[in-house]
């Protein structure tokens, strides 16, 4: 039950935040019900499909796991905020041109894990890629257009002609 | 590509300045779903909405004798508790049957269940409170009481006489039945050399959209309409079925489709806690928003599959096929689907069975059947995957058997590419095929004699591995009589209105709708190349009943085929309006003027003439100018259904390279293969990537997906943890090889592409499992999915 509430701080997207939630409530269910932050999406509530992905203090992170109450201090970042400063520009272009998505549900979750193996540098495998992002569930695509999408950016960031 | 009609002969579409077709242009619009901008129903919020959670019975058979709502009542947040008897005042029931399926039966199905429960997951009780958690916590306070009855689970004993009838006003557990023979099948099974029997299963398995079933509804009394946004393919469908049971008209129901986070079927029904969802608005007079849950998802979204097809197929020495038998069960829950029905798939297997090949000896017999399980009806490509592991299990049975290579055999019994217009053994009607060339084809790209000589070198090294195909046929751009004929408001047209803006931009409003596949790029493609503008200068309005022409939607493959033509024609009609309005400012005639690149030109010498921002100018601003009498018509509508053909039947082959770990029991996918002959390939980046969509989703009923019961009708694995879907590392990369041939029954010549690689992959996964285990002597595994402890037992090693 719903009795237990808790104030809690963070910053989300850079902007401060200081909301009341309950002490049951999600990371993701916080972000998308109290702030309105519908990019990151709802799959499955129990950690598999990776939908809910975003970044708590830099690291990935399945919102649906995690508490919003966990996140006191925490710095949270959303696809809605790495869309506006930049960062995954590339990847979202490679993402579009390559149609590496079809419905686009699990999308913001697969370009944050994709950043996230990205910004460890190199050019991956693709053997590896599909093995960084096999907790992204994917029903529309058949993932090789998001492999091919993520290689050609690791290719363009490290000055690889494919 | 035909030669358009109305240009000059040497000139094609794929010719036209402008033109789109054939070219892989990325999807306009799609920024907005890469950065977290787009707006699935799961993202809508409204003003007084409220949130509904259903109490769903936990026995697959049950009678409802009370149910106590005071406790939940009084809990923080509830606004109202409704049972199935409440509700029944504000919607009245349906009955999933359709009357070109002779015979097929259903019971009245409630929006919430009254007096009993027939699965474990239907919907009992609905709570309504301000959020969805406090909707659930009301949930645990309802207290019912239920008496629990026996429940049927078993297909293969849904018939016999001690087995209790679900609905007993019915007589029996039968839902449909058809028998079917043609030729003369016992001559050809005596004319055999060999006669291979076994028996296929398919286990039962379900969608996983990525975004669960999704709907919010809103009644307003205040101008007596409902608007409903809703995750569907069928917004138009929707709108009728939405009217009928809540007594209203049409036109006050509005229905409103924006992003879809994966449909491939599962959401072109009516389900029962949309319905109620939709009846609780309009009874409380508020929004009220119902998202499933990842649970509630596998015990309510549509299941598919689970048939068993005992089949035969007889062979003669020299590879020629005598003849084919099927015997198809399948159980379908307690209810026939509205409005598609269930009994659409096993028909489908019946349609589809033996299709590719030359053999007309065909005997058939399908039976639906009803259980205390979860609803079953259409999913992505219905039937296709059963008809075609059948078939293209059976003829690989039967290679081997006579010791002939598995294309060889393909070659000596698929019909000949130039035998079209033709039938396959059920009377189905082929336009024309090409199965040969795309067979010719997919031996080339695979480099199949390399592959043979790896694996016979690798398995000296214990390392055994195989190859795997599957021919298959493809129904798609289906016609009136899919649906329209047996009944159902389903629209087999599909409308385009095109418009020019006063800058010289385009809009169109559709019909068919946008769930991923790319049907917005697909139309915008069309039109640009039609009317003669960039693409950027289109916008494409989908998914809503007050703003677009009246159409089926998207499924079964008709986005392309039948809403890309309408788009086409209209960007055409359009076209020679702004021409006439363009003659008569510069005073030309209209015939010697085109449209290229958004500018008006002469025809021929591609002389630049007026922009299009100019022609608007006048006839919206400075009509006054234009010649007595000239009335700029800037608008233009038309539409688009196949009458020659029944269906768009495509074909295509798919061949799978996979390795069996033969001490675990484990299958890594190795390599996938797909040619496909969608005839006039818009954007083939497209096309390939529905393919291998379709392939991997083929790929997931083959090696992991299963919805498992145990004999009380309790789904065993309702969750993503237990119930395995494809992920990428298990995944293969997928070639994608087309052949082009295309319909005459439309200009552009365009069919369907979604249903392919679902159809193919899991006959081709089969075959090559047992391919690969044939040299250890394992029987050959036909009881899907192929986990790694059915693989074990086939080598005898558990
Ligand atoms: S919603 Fe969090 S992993 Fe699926
Ligand atoms: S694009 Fe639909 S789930 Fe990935």
């Amino acid at each position: 039950m719903s009795d237990l509430r808790c104030d809690i701080s963070m910053t989300v997207n850079g902007e401060a935040v200081h909301e009341t939630v309950d002490a049951r409530q999600t990371l993701v269910d916080f972000l998308r019900e109290q702030l309105v932050l519908t990019g990151s999406h709802v799959g499955c509530e129990h950690g598999v499909c990776g939908a809910c992905t975003v970044r708590v203090n830099g690291l990935i992170v399945r919102g649906c796991l995690m508490l919003a109450a966990q996140c006191e201090g925490a710095k949270v970042e959303t696809i809605e905020g790495v869309s506006d400063t930049g960062e995954i520009a590339d990847l979202q272009d490679a993402f579009e041109r390559r149609n590496a998505l079809q419905c686009g549900f699990c999308t913001p979750g697969m370009l944050l894990t994709a950043q996230e193996l990205l910004a460890s540098g190199g050019v991956p495998s693709r053997e590896k890629i599909r093995e960084h992002i096999s907790g992204n569930y994917c029903r529309c695509t058949g993932y090789h257009a998001i492999v091919d999408a993520i290689e050609a950016v690791a290719q363009a960031r490290n000055g690889v002609k494919p | 590509m035909k030669i358009v009609d109305d240009s000059p002969p040497i000139l094609t579409a794929l010719d036209r300045p402008n033109s789109y077709i054939g070219r892989a242009v990325p999807r306009p619009n799609i920024a907005r779903l890469t950065q977290g901008r787009a707006q699935y129903v799961s993202d809508v919020t409204l003003p007084r909405m409220a949130h509904v959670a259903f109490v769903r019975s936990p026995h697959a058979h049950a009678k409802i004798n009370s149910i106590d709502a005071a406790a939940a009542k009084k809990a923080p947040g509830v606004i109202a508790v409704v049972t199935g008897a409440e509700l029944s005042k504000m919607i009245t029931p349906w009955v999933g049957v359709l009357t070109h399926l002779k015979g097929i039966k259903s019971a009245p199905q409630h929006a919430i269940a009254v007096d009993r429960a027939c699965w474990a997951g239907e919907a009992v009780c609905a709570v309504v409170a301000r959020t969805r958690a406090e909707a659930e916590d009301g949930c645990e306070l309802v207290q019912i009481d239920y008496e629990e009855l026996a429940a049927v689970t078993d297909p293969e004993t849904a018939l016999d006489p001690a087995t209790p009838v679900i609905h007993p006003s019915l007589g029996d557990n039968l839902t449909f039945e058809r028998v079917h023979v043609a030729g003369d099948p016992d001559k050809g099974f005596a004319e055999a050399d060999e006669v291979i029997e076994t028996t296929f299963v398919f286990g039962r398995h379900t969608g996983v959209t990525n975004e669960p079933r999704s709907i919010v509804a809103d009644w307003n009394p205040g101008d007596q309409r409902m608007t409903v946004y809703q995750g569907t393919q069928a917004p138009h469908m929707m709108q009728n079925l939405f009217a009928k049971h809540l007594g209203l008209q049409e036109h006050q129901v509005r229905v409103i489709t924006k992003d879809v986070g994966g449909s491939f079927g599962i959401k072109v029904h009516t389900y029962a806690d949309e319905m109620a969802a939709v009846a609780l608005s309009k009874l409380l007079r508020r929004p009220i928003k119902f998202v499933a849950d990842r649970i509630e998802s596998f015990v309510t979204d549509i299941h598919a599959r689970d048939h068993r097809v005992k089949a035969r197929i007889g062979i003669k020495n020299d590879g020629s096929i005598t003849a084919w038998e099927i015997d198809d069960l399948t159980g379908i829950g307690p209810y026939s689907v509205y409005p598609r029905t269930s009994g659409i798939e096993a028909n489908q297997v019946v349609n589809l069975t033996g299709g590719p090949y030359t053999c007309g000896n065909y005997k058939a017999r399908a039976r639906v059947v009803f259980q205390n399980k979860n609803v079953m009806c259409q999913y992505r490509a219905v039937g296709h995957p059963i008809a075609t592991a059948v078939t293209e299990g059976l003829v690989e049975l039967a290679a081997a058997k006579i010791g002939m290579d598995p294309l060889e055999i393909r070659r000596r019994n698929l019909i000949p590419d130039d035998a079209h217009p033709s039938q396959g053994p059920s009377g189905i009607k082929y336009e024309a095929l090409s199965n040969h060339e795309a067979l010719a084809h997919l031996d080339a790209m695979m480099n199949y004699a390399g592959l043979r000589a790896e694996q016979e070198r690798l398995r000296k090294q214990g390392i055994y591995r195989g190859i795997g195909f599957a021919s298959f046929v493809e129904v798609t751009n289906p016609s009136a009589a899919f649906y329209g004929v047996g009944g159902a408001r389903i629209s087999a047209q599909d409308g385009a209105t095109v418009r020019l803006d006063s800058t010289g931009a385009i809009f169109c409003h559709i019909g068919v709708s946008e769930q991923g596949q790319g049907a917005e790029a697909v139309v915008a493609q069309c039109v640009a190349s039609s009317f003669g503008v960039p693409m950027d200068k289109v916008r494409v309005i989908m998914g809503d009943t007050d703003n677009t022409p009246y159409g089926g939607g998207t499924w079964a493959s008709r986005a392309a085929g039948i809403g890309g033509e309408a788009a086409w024609q209209a960007g055409k009609a359009l076209r020679q309006n702004v021409l006439a309005v363009a003659g008569s400012i510069l005073q030309a005639k209209p015939e010697t003027l085109d449209i290229s690149n958004g500018v008006v030109v002469d025809k021929g010498s591609n002389t630049e003439r007026i922009g299009l921002d100019e022609v608007a100018r006048i006839a919206y601003f400075r009509p006054d100018t234009l010649p007595a009498g000239v009335q700029a018509e800037l608008v233009a509508t038309r539409h688009y259904v196949p009458r020659q053909w029944a269906f768009s039947f495509t074909n295509g082959i798919q061949a799978s390279w996979l390795e069996v770990d033969t001490d675990s029991g484990f299958v890594t996918l190795l390599k996938h293969w797909c040619v496909e002959d969608c005839g006039t390939v818009i954007n083939p980046q497209l096309v390939d990537e529905q393919v291998r969509g379709g392939v991997v989703q083929g790929i997931g009923a083959a090696l992991f997906e299963h919805c498992q019961y145990d004999a009380r009708g309790q789904l065993l694995n309702g969750n993503m943890a237990d119930y395995l879907v494809p992920m990428a590392v298990e995944m293969p990369d997928i070639e994608v090889g087309h052949v082009v041939t295309p319909t005459a029954d439309s200009e552009l010549g365009a069919k369907g592409a979604g249903e392919a690689g679902t159809a193919g992959a899991p006959g081709s996964v089969m075959n090559a499992i047992n391919d690969a285990l044939r040299p250890l002597g394992a029987v050959p595994l036909t009881d899907m999915p192929f986990t790694p402890d059915k693989i074990l037992r086939a080598l005898g090693k558990v």
